[in-house]
């Protein structure tokens, strides 16, 4: 049991070491930002999580097109949600910075912008699929949506922040976030802690749905 | 070689031909760009550079839509199959997105100059800016080709077009109304090239897609 569950167990540790240290740890005081740089363990985890999650999903449904098995259909989808939910905390999370930082909830900013556009396209994907009623149709057909969709998304994504300016840290390079700002023991606590730690929450949360639609899935095959 | 090129080109005049033998969905069309662009003059008059400007794009993005949605949806399940025992999904495709550009450059060309006519013609470099409206147009058609495809296999729901497609093409968007903010002005502004490029890139990689995904979508 142990041997098995080692990540999730690991995972409720990590997260359990991101909030103390990243609540109660000593922050570099940097102009604005303030004590809100402690949101960077949450933001922009939230933003990898989605990341990861997207790319997954969009594997799973490679693979779904290549081999037609029903289960790698259910995994695209339930990481495609998972990724949505982490999204849409990311965007929330980095309102309530931006509120504090730049303030206002939201200022039209390019990268407000594209995490808006990817949550769209995500949420036009699961349109997609219930508008078709055939199983095995819906599975085909979203999986092209979500390839389409992801080569169209992820280019803009990476690309266009680095064109337009925005307010948003990290507009030269890299586009998520400045790595000047933050000291060692943040960088510490941000890819050992938070980083894998809530993204293994993350795969927790989706194999538990996988698990559930694939037995649905049975019952419904076999009665 | 020679022989697919062949074949698309039969595949092209095909839907000329159907287009020509059905000319009230063409009409239909080029009367919904009248009245759109009509409507717009009523509400707003003659706008201002970034509000034309603004207003242009969306209006390209809006006939785009209803142009090649019927191009797809009008087909019905036994064309369908026909097409399908007498060529390759791959020639399908490519014949379609030619055809489909061919038919926005001419809509982009006749509601420009019926634009320019109505809203004023605030343009400095009015070349510069039809260039930069058949490069858009040529993009945007592409785009919605594919997802007419999509489209099209989902029922025939029109409206699922535009769910899918509006988000998709937001960014591409974006990149042709900053472009064509240079048409106003005669002050040059860095940064031409690179967007064009950009455009230029995400038109290939859209092509490239079709032909590899558009074969999952044709088998039933």
């Amino acid at each position: 049991m142990f041997l098995k569950n080692w990540w999730k167990l690991l995972s409720f540790f990590l997260l359990l070491y991101t909030f103390t240290a990243g609540f109660l740890g000593k922050v570099p005081a940097r102009p604005i930002l303030n004590e809100t740089i402690r949101n960077l363990y949450f933001h922009v985890a939230m933003w990898f999580g989605m990341m990861i999650f997207f790319i997954v999903s969009v594997i799973y449904s490679i693979k779904y097109l290549r081999h037609n098995r029903p289960s790698d259909d259910i995994y695209a989808v339930e990481f495609a949600r998972t990724g949505i939910v982490f999204g849409l905390l990311g965007l929330i999370t980095g309102s309530v910075w931006a509120k504090y930082t730049w303030g206002d909830f939201w200022s039209n900013d390019p990268k407000q912008l594209g995490a808006a556009i990817a949550l769209l396209i995500y949420l036009a994907y699961f349109v997609l699929r219930n508008s078709l009623t055939d199983l095995d149709k819906s599975a085909r057909i979203s999986a092209v949506y979500n390839v389409f969709a992801f080569a169209m998304l992820f280019p803009t994504i990476w690309i266009i922040p680095r064109l337009v300016e925005s307010l948003h840290p990290g507009g030269m390079g890299n586009p998520a976030l400045d790595t000047k700002d933050i000291d060692s023991r943040m960088r510490v606590i941000f890819w050992f802690g938070a980083i894998p730690g809530w993204t293994l929450l993350g795969v927790w949360i989706t194999t538990l749905r996988t698990r559930l639609q694939l037995l649905s899935l049975k019952h419904e095959l076999h009665g | 070689m020679f022989r697919s090129s062949r074949l698309i080109m039969a595949l092209i005049k095909k839907d000329v031909l159907l287009e020509f033998r059905q000319q009230y969905s063409f009409y239909g069309v080029l009367l919904y760009v009248a009245s759109t662009i009509f409507v717009l003059y009523l509400a707003m008059g003659q706008p201002e550079n970034t509000i034309w400007n603004g207003l242009f794009w969306m209006m390209q993005l809006f006939i785009c839509v209803s142009a090649i949605a019927k191009t797809f949806l009008q087909e019905g399940k036994g064309r369908q199959l026909y097409f399908y025992s007498i060529c390759s999904p791959v020639h399908f495709i490519l014949a379609r997105m030619i055809f489909n550009a061919a038919l926005m450059l001419l809509m982009n060309l006749i509601s420009l100059s019926l634009f320019s006519l109505l809203l004023g013609y605030p343009l400095a470099h009015p070349l510069l800016f039809l260039g930069i409206s058949c490069f858009g147009a040529c993009s945007v058609s592409l785009v919605f080709s594919f997802l007419a495809a999509i489209a099209a296999r989902a029922q025939q729901n029109a409206a699922l077009m535009a769910i899918l497609g509006f988000p998709l093409i937001i960014p591409q968007l974006m990149l042709l109304m900053r472009l064509s903010t240079l048409a106003f002005s005669d002050v040059f502004q860095s940064g031409l090239t690179s967007i064009i490029l950009l455009l230029a890139s995400f038109d290939i990689m859209i092509v490239v897609l079709s032909v590899i995904l558009f074969p999952f979508l044709w088998k039933d």
